[in-house]
């Protein structure tokens, strides 16, 4: 029967800990959220900020949605708020050490895309090591930087537009980020500039029971556009591990803004993320969301559109493997403009008791004429004991909206089956091709390697789900 | 000659009902056989159970494929042997292109022996020869494609699967002249290129007859074959229509 991906995760490796040059003490207190600072050398509007957000954190309750029984079971006093594997950022990949080195191997970056990507920051525990940037992204002006680095060497741009997006008062898990974030990426594009190739950022959880907290502030200034690309994968560990970012995409008039994501956390992973984007005049926004791993996601990226004829767009997949695995994800979308327009699109697929939940917002505020949105929900789940829930939430406080909203739940129809074994296709594949066909809206928007890799991690998935 | 197909008192459940009762058809090796009837008549049950479709369940009887007995093999195990079926109505896979269906399925079938470049221009001579736009390739199966595409696509597929036996299930419904006429010659060209080649054509309408030539035609009333005759009789059952075997099956009860 399945093997739970558990018990054979390919990714499911660590390296000895005996590297790490700092390591926060369990459980959080003003005294680390001030030590994190300190370590940092920030300046003091964003110590001030993190106490704040601690005070707020304390505060705040628990949501009461979602997966609330998982979410109770989070111990934060049982977390290291921060972990720092080496002193400084490389400068070359030489520099890198052997051991990361190793480390990037087994995760399998392809050798091509160091030459073909603009830039690699990958991102090893709570700091980023590694940074390169091309030569010719630096002439465009295009700033890519980690997080940290971009509060030291770019302030006025990040004190311009850091929380505007998402304050530390959203919910618990932002307020968190906002205490103790570390790492993520900062990117800035200048009006007028596209970049071209992607660019992408590797993230990985290393320490057992430690918390990681990027943060992650995207700037595409007036008519330009940008696809960043963050996708994770995280070894295996006995105890839960929480993982709660925060992303924050601005689109000034006219830009354009494309963020992809796919996590494949192991399974003991809490993955609570709060990714939001305000799209202004005539701006495009588009999350591409693909939920792989962990124990518990939640996440529902947002996009704000505040300015006319700004554009939308949501493609969110999720699958729920397992009855230790439940994906809470879905999309909002906010019409605050008239003449603005929206697409959801979001595909399901659980099996073998795993739940896979659609929970999505779509807000049409008065004054917002001439508002068009699609939204569509597909689930297909793959046998009995799985299981599959829409929450969908509609806000509409304008009239002549046009909305379209369609849900689908199926599972895999003997028929087709039946169709595509007639031409000598063996059951596991039939099944393996109506999956990865269900998927293909998403897949088919990805750079050629991630398509390959998400192709890749489905099959192994599916592997002995075949009764 | 030993039969290329052998079906032999053939009995067929769904869900617990018999559908057919007892059929005996025998096809060699080269031949063209006919089968018409009406509409719920049980053709689509016959050709279905041929192919190994898991809800028919043969409650009695043998089916017998170049000499072996396939009453238990698996759909896909059965278009290995050489059999393929061409669907009444065939289903959309959405997100699966025409192209990697069609190289999945080679590949299940003949081992990894062609190069996808290979594959690729051998797909479009087949897709000329239909002619069905190149960029069908790259569109998801059947998925919005319409009644006379759906059919031509099945006849590619045929074509590119290269099998020993061929069902075709009404591989002319919902076709207009022209198309009918490009499907008929497509089937006859594949068929002069593999003379050993077995059909079973399953249609309503002797039109296509006058194309694809039979050697003999059976007439399925109710669940069983109860006239066979040559090609002549599809055309008796063109002016006289299907009523007086119906009846005479009637009376015979
Ligand atoms: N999957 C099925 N489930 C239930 N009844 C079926 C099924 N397939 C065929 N039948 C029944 O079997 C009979 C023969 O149908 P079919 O084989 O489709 O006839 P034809 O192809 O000659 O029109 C009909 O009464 C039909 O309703
Ligand atoms: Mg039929």
């Amino acid at each position: 029967m399945a093997t739970e991906l558990n018990n054979d995760y390919k990714y499911g490796f660590h390296d000895s800990e005996e590297n790490y040059t700092f390591k926060s003490g369990r459980g959080l207190t003003r005294e680390i959220v001030l030590s994190i600072s300190k370590m940092k050398n920030e300046p003091q509007w964003m110590t001030d900020f993190r106490l704040k957000s601690l005070e707020i954190f304390y505060k705040k309750p628990m949501p009461k949605w979602g997966n609330t029984k998982l979410l109770n079971e989070i111990d934060f006093e049982n977390i290291f708020y921060y972990v720092k594997s080496t002193e400084k950022q490389e400068k070359s990949w030489e520099d890198v050490p052997k051991e990361i080195k190793n480390t990037f191997d087994r995760l399998g970056i392809p050798e091509a895309e160091r030459k073909f990507l603009a830039g690699v920051s990958a991102q090893y525990e709570s700091e980023v090591i590694y940074h390169s940037l091309r030569e010719d992204l630096k002439k465009l002006g295009v700033i890519f930087l980690d997080m940290d680095s971009g509060l030291r060497e770019h302030p006025e741009i990040v004190k311009k537009y850091f929380a505007t997006i998402i304050p530390s008062e959203d919910n618990k898990f932002a307020a968190l980020n906002s205490a103790v974030w570390s790492g993520g990426s900062f990117i800035y594009v200048p009006p007028h500039t596209n970049v071209e190739i992607p660019l992408q950022a590797y993230f990985r959880i290393n320490t057992e029971n430690m918390g990681q907290f990027e943060r992650t502030l995207i700037i595409a200034d007036e008519g330009s556009s940008v696809h960043y690309i963050e996708g994770c994968t995280a070894p295996t560990y006995s105890s839960d591990s929480l993982h709660s970012a925060v992303v924050e995409l601005i689109a000034l008039k006219g830009a354009k803004i494309r963020y992809t994501t796919i996590q494949n956390w192991s399974k003991n992973v809490y993955n609570l993320v709060t990714k939001r984007a305000v799209a202004h005049e005539n701006a495009v926004v588009e999350w591409l969301d693909g939920n792989m791993g962990s124990k518990l996601t939640m996440k529902y990226p947002s996009i704000y559109l505040v300015g006319e004829h700004a554009h939308g767009e949501v493609v969110s997949v999720a699958l729920a493997s397992g009855s230790d695995q439940h994906q809470d994800a879905g999309a909002k979308i906010i019409h605050a403009a008239p003449n603005t327009t929206s697409v959801i699109t979001s595909k399901s697929i659980s099996r073998n008791g795993g739940r896979a939940s659609y929970r999505g917002l779509l807000k049409v505020h008065k004054g917002a004429t001439n508002v068009k949105s699609t939204i569509k929900c597909d689930a297909l789940m793959l046998d009995e004991r799985s299981r599959s829930d829409t929450y969908p939430t509609m806000e509409i406080d304008e009239k002549g909206v046009q909305i379209e909203h369609e849900a689908t739940v199926s599972k895999i129809e003997d028929e087709k089956l039946f169709y595509l074994m007639s031409r000598g296709i063996s059951e596991e594949q039939a099944k393996l091709m109506i999956v990865n066909g269900f998927m293909e809206v998403f897949v088919k928007e990805l750079p050629m390697e991630y398509a390959v890799e998400l192709n890749r991690l489905i099959e192994l998935e599916m592997e002995g789900s075949i009764g | 000659m030993d039969a290329l197909l052998k079906i032999e008192n053939l009995h067929i459940e769904i869900d617990g009902k018999e559908i057919l009762h007892g059929v005996n058809l025998s096809i060699n090796t080269g031949e063209v056989h006919a089968l018409m009837g009406r509409n719920g008549s049980g053709k689509s049950t016959l050709s279905n159970t041929l192919m190994g479709h898991p809800a028919y369940k043969v409650s009695k009887g043998q089916i017998t494929f170049n000499g072996t007995t396939i009453n238990n093999l698996k759909s896909n195990e059965r278009a290995k042997l050489g059999l393929f079926l061409g669907f009444q109505y065939p289903l959309s896979i959405p997100g699966v292109t025409v192209a990697s269906f069609l190289r999945q399925a080679n590949k299940a079938l003949k081992g990894d022996a062609v190069s996808p470049k290979e594959f690729r221009k051998l797909l479009y001579e087949k897709m000329d020869d239909l002619e069905i736009d190149h960029a069908f390739a790259t569109r998801y199966i059947n998925d919005g494609f319409s009644g006379g595409e759906k059919k031509r696509m099945e006849i590619l597929q045929m074509a590119m699967l290269e099998p020993k036996f061929v069902i075709l299930d009404e591989p002319d419904s919902g076709l207009d002249i022209d198309s009918l006429k490009l499907v008929a010659d497509s089937i006859n060209k594949f068929k002069t290129r593999n003379p050993q080649l077995g059909i079973l054509l399953v249609t309503h309408y002797q039109r296509i007859l006058d194309y694809v030539k039979p050697n003999k035609v059976h007439v399925f009333v109710d669940g069983n074959i109860v006239e066979s005759g040559g090609p002549e009789l599809a055309l008796e059952l063109e002016k006289k229509g299907y009523d007086w075997l119906v009846q005479r099956e009637e009376v015979r009860k």
